[in-house]
């Protein structure tokens, strides 16, 4: 640890010189411990670089033509000690760092919840602290970010509220396309993808208000798709609770369908209530009504699948929103596809379509399956396997 | 509205495709236009149509191929370059509210076109360029093992070019990064042409990759000179055969995934949608299957190229080849065993972060070895500071800093705050710019005397030197304090005024970098003019080791009058030692392939078949594919593809070589 504090210290001016380095100087438990181990790992490394740096310039300036009393052997091209040295030193240096490696990506999976506060208070000092950590579901929209809160039925956009020394516990998604949930001073980051979610465990540990982004492009908006996070005390937290109840909104199935059409640049605002079965729907790409969940499919196929009526069934499943209401970033792909497809066949989805909005689970035209019994939340399917009334 | 007959005729091609409202593109094309017509004006008024088209067009030599590949790649990194100096521009200036000078539009496709074209298009020919000039040389060889592939490989890959800038001024390109991960690139969120033009680009480049993998694999396993055995070959050469080894093993992959990608966009299955079970991940797991064996796809022959430099300039034996051999074979296999590393990020377990994050801290290992070695020849040696010895001190120098930030993105805890930012583009354009760019460079400076005759023009290099290794700090090690100060690559506007500073230094280095490339453009014009006095008739002008040092520069189109014997690594350099004496008497005939036009002509089709599909215009890409079959199959009914070079003329060409040798003793 003494170690560690010495080459944080070294480090430190290098990159502070005038700027804010948030990656070397966070204010989250867990990014400090990231950063620890980046600082860590590059002076394990300075180690065998800068003697092979120095001997570069040594040997390049030592045997350099016009010095004409430097040794010159022209035909030696072996030595074993040397060799050992070359394979062992490297050899060496890349297990401890393994070692390092090992240890700290299961410590700092951000899929396992925390064990501490920060390291002052250790793992000892707030186990109550633990227990109470603040959900907080976040969805990658085009180009904006939305934060709901389960615990308190409420909802932000493009901004992000959260109490000091409190573990949050985020579940990350996508409605579109890949994005990445980054804020530096809180934890590294993790993908928003659609249909897969993602978790992440951290705990901020200083107030303030620090920037959080997309850090993978994801289109013409990805610049903007930055948010403010306000890291605040937990009584100022319940005040701002209070607030967004207050100023009221809410993000039903409707008011989401108008925000998920791409937009950029979107003001920070917030949702006094919101739909509680949202994040489960955009999560199995089911927010539009009567559309069957990505969970449901999955255990209609666990079962066998329809037999040959999941033929006709598959015209009205299109699952990506654009590719079902028609692209918003040009014109509708037709191309061979749609050479090939049979006009009637087309005609009949169409036609059908209305039938597919009145119940959410079976197929087109189809009666709910006998042994599916619609879940509430919807992930309950996947757990629940066996036929229940056949 | 739509008519019928022309949506026929032209599939999704109209009009509006030209972008004639758009003032940068209009510019960038008189530009293009003017130039192009200046040089074709030029080539008619000199009367060099038929010199090029018979004499390098056509030709099967791997010389002449090898030559075309690197023009290619010099071309190419003219247009990957300007867009590098837009990127660097428009972040210099979108601070405070301003937008810079380029729309989302225009900058996302700039930031793709960069990745694709300076991959693809710049280090890729640079590097088979390089192995397609000097392998056949150095194991003995009169030519590889498929002459006629390699002219084909060679149009497959300027095909693929041309496509890619054909975007430029028909449609547009890709925005979607340059290896377009679904579900961005799929029809639903990038229904234009731009990643049609990306799929059909790399497919046919590829092709001609793949082709030309296979053949020098062929040609190195079958065609060495007797007496060298594998432990004999020259290390360029080691690194080349596994290079060529991970091309044939990767590109199918590639092939694979952007076919299904394309069978996504062309025919509306799912493989990579959100929709029916389609999974994105499975891409980016088969993109960087391919990719991350690409990455020492063009860094191994470098590798080979250092080595070969740092023993000629140290004036002695390479250190520990044995090591260095199977440092490069272990490095082979383990670029499979890697890819994972791109996606720490995407959610992974830790117990499959850390394998991924340990294996390729394990390639540092050999890598390591292989930097040892190259200080320990330079080790009691005597170093001529020559233009290739300058770039490679430049490589030793720079290139471990990129490798130990490389070994730093592998630790997956600092991954998570280091992904995607620009820490993460300063390491690759570390590692690429000073292993390859660099490598490459100082391979062109190497064997330009044996290419061309004379030695390349050394103030104007040094000058470009300079300029390219100073312009390189500055243009990136800005970079790695904004990764470290948490910003994100790929970035049109920002926020932060303070950030600022670090981006016009960057531009700054950029610009360094520019003043580097065109003294290296002025180098080859002053080259040229004084290559009398440049000239070197000896064919050894830097007293050499490996073989193909023995020829004449340039060498004659058969390499080698009589096939060399090899007794040690260092053939030449053994041969000199030994008192070698060149046989003047006694040729005979020698069987060589003849040239052909066939590949020129599939290469035209291959670019109207790609122009096609990525129009929907079905009835051009059925008639350019059925014709490229039928050109491919009547071209195996030619039986007339060899012919005897003369003794007596074989004679004649020796014997002026002789003179020569005389004349300058």
């Amino acid at each position: 640890m003494r170690l560690l504090r010495l080459a944080a210290i070294l480090a430190a001016p290098l990159a502070l010189s005038g700027c804010q380095a948030v990656v070397l100087s966070p204010s989250g438990d867990v990014a400090v411990q990231q950063r620890d181990y980046l600082v860590e790992s590059t002076v394990l490394m300075l180690l065998i670089i800068l003697p092979v740096m120095a001997l570069t310039v040594l040997f390049a300036f030592r045997y350099r033509h016009t010095n004409q009393k430097a040794v010159y052997e022209p035909n030696w091209d072996h030595s074993t000690q040397l060799e050992l040295v070359i394979w062992g030193a490297p050899l060496i240096i890349i297990i401890c760092l393994g070692a390092l490696t090992w240890m700290g990506t299961h410590l700092l999976d951000p899929y396992r919840s925390l064990n501490r506060i920060d390291a002052v208070r250790g793992e000892a000092g707030g186990q109550d602290s633990l227990q109470d950590s603040l959900k907080v579901d976040v969805v990658a929209l085009d180009w904006k970010w939305l934060f709901i809160y389960p615990q308190y039925g409420v909802a932000s956009l493009n901004e992000l509220e959260a109490p000091v020394d409190r573990p949050i516990a985020f579940n990350i998604i996508s409605s579109s396309v890949m994005n990445s949930f980054y804020i530096p001073a809180l934890a590294g980051q993790i993908y928003a993808m659609p249909g897969m979610e993602t978790r992440l465990h951290a705990v901020i540990n200083a107030p303030g208000d620090y920037e959080g982004f997309s850090a993978n492009y994801s289109g013409a908006g990805f610049s903007g798709m930055r948010f403010k996070f306000h890291a605040v005390a937990a009584k100022d937290f319940s005040a701002w609770i209070g607030a967004v109840h207050e100023n009221g909104g809410s993000l039903d199935r409707q008011a989401y369908h108008a925000l998920e059409r791409p937009s950029q640049n979107e003001a920070p605002r917030t949702f006094a209530s919101v739909d509680p079965a949202l994040f489960d729907a955009v999560v199995n790409l089911c927010t539009d009504p009567g559309k069957m969940c990505l969970n449901q499919m999955m255990a209609i196929d666990a079962k066998g699948g329809l037999g040959l009526d999941s033929a006709r069934n598959v015209m009205a499943l299109e699952y990506d929103k654009y590719r079902r209401r028609g692209s918003l970033f040009g014109p509708v792909p037709t191309g061979l596809a749609s050479l090939c497809a049979d006009p009637k066949i087309a005609e009949t989805a169409k036609a059908d379509a209305p039938r597919m909005a009145s119940a959410p689970v079976r197929g087109l035209g189809l009666p709910e399956p006998s042994w599916f019994k619609t879940p509430t939340p919807p992930s309950a399917a996947l757990l629940s396997r066996h036929p229940t009334n056949s | 509205m739509e008519n019928p007959i022309l949506h026929a005729l032209f599939g999704r091609l109209t009009f509006d495709a030209f972008p004639i409202h758009e003032p940068i593109l209009v510019a960038t094309f008189i530009v293009v236009a003017l130039g192009g017509a200046a040089t074709l004006g030029a080539i008619t008024y000199y009367r060099l149509w038929g010199y090029l088209w018979s004499e390098w067009f056509t030709s099967v030599d791997h010389k002449r191929i090898g030559v075309m590949y690197l023009a290619l790649g010099f071309i190419m990194l003219l247009r990957g370059f300007a867009d590098a100096l837009m990127m660097r521009l428009q972040q210099a200036l979108a601070f405070n509210g301003s937008q810079g000078y380029l729309p989302a539009h225009h900058f996302d496709q700039v930031f793709t076109a960069h990745g694709v074209i300076m991959i693809f298009f710049v280090a890729m020919p640079f590097v088979t360029g390089l192995m397609n000039f000097v392998v056949p040389l150095q194991i003995g060889a009169r030519d590889v093992s498929f002459p006629f592939l390699n002219n084909f490989s060679f149009w497959m890959t300027a095909a693929g070019a041309v496509t890619v800038m054909l975007s430029l001024f028909v449609g547009e390109f890709a925005r979607t990064g340059w290896l377009a991960f679904p579900p961005l690139s799929e029809s639903a969120y990038s229904p234009d042409v731009g990643v049609d033009y990306y799929i059909w680009g790399l497919q046919v480049a590829g092709l001609g990759t793949l082709l030309s993998g296979v053949n020098l694999v062929a040609t190195i396993v079958k065609m060495r000179a007797p007496g060298m055995t594998m432990m004999r070959m020259p290390i360029f050469t080691w690194t080349a055969l596994c290079t060529n080894i991970l091309i044939v093993a990767a590109f199918p992959v590639l092939t694979a995934v952007l076919a299904m990608l394309s069978l996504d966009r062309y025919l509306g299955t799912d493989f990579f949608t959100n929709d029916f079970g389609g999974n994105p991940m499975m891409y980016v797991n088969l993109i960087w299957i391919w990719g991350h064996p690409e990455v020492y796809i063009l860094i191994l022959p470098l590798f080979g190229v250092f080595s070969e430099v740092t023993a000629t300039f140290s004036g002695k034996r390479l250190f520990g080849y044995t090591s260095m051999v199977y440092a490069t074979v272990v490095i082979t296999i383990l670029s499979y065993l890697v890819w994972l590393h791109h996606f720490f990020t995407m959610g992974s377990g830790a117990s499959v972060n850390s394998f991924f994050g340990i294996t390729t801290m394990v390639i540092s290992i050999p890598t390591g070895a292989k930097m040892f070695n190259w200080l320990f020849t330079m080790y009691h040696g005597r170093i001529r500071f020559e233009l290739p010895m300058m770039w490679t001190i430049a490589f030793m120098l720079t290139f471990v800093i990129g490798g130990m930030t490389g070994v730093l993105l592998a630790v997956p805890p600092a991954d998570f705050v280091l992904h995607n930012s620009l820490f993460l583009v300063a390491h690759f354009h570390n590692v690429i710019i000073s292993g390859v760019v660099f490598g490459s460079f100082a391979g062109i400076a190497y064997w330009f005397p044996k290419a061309f005759g004379f030695k390349l023009d050394p103030f104007w290099g040094k000058l470009s030197f300079w300029f390219w290794v100073v312009g390189f700090y500055f243009a990136f090690m800005p970079l790695y304090v904004l990764g470290l100060m948490g910003v994100t690559r790929r970035m049109r506007v920002f926020d932060d005024p303070s950030l600022q500073i670090w981006f016009v230094i960057a531009a700054v280095g950029a610009g360094m970098i520019a003043i580097g490339i065109a003294c290296s453009l002025i180098q080859i014009v002053v080259s040229i003019r004084n290559r009398e006095a440049l000239a070197d008739l000896t064919g050894d002008p830097w007293d050499a080791r490996t073989l193909e040092w023995s020829t004449s520069s340039p060498p004659p189109s058969y390499n080698f009058a009589f096939t060399p014997i090899v007794y040690d690594t260092d053939a030449w350099q053994d041969m000199k030692e030994r008192g070698y004496v060149r046989p003047i008497s006694g040729f005979k005939p020698i069987h060589l392939p003849k040239n052909t036009g066939v590949g020129v002509i599939l290469g035209v089709l291959s670019v109207i078949f790609a122009f096609a599909m990525v129009w929907w215009i079905w009835w051009l890409a059925a008639l350019s594919f059925a014709s490229m079959l039928a050109t491919a199959i009547a071209h195996t009914f030619n039986y007339h593809r060899n012919f005897h070079l003369a003794a007596d003329v074989v004679a004649r060409t020796e014997g002026e070589r002789t003179r020569l040798l005389l004349q300058r003793s």
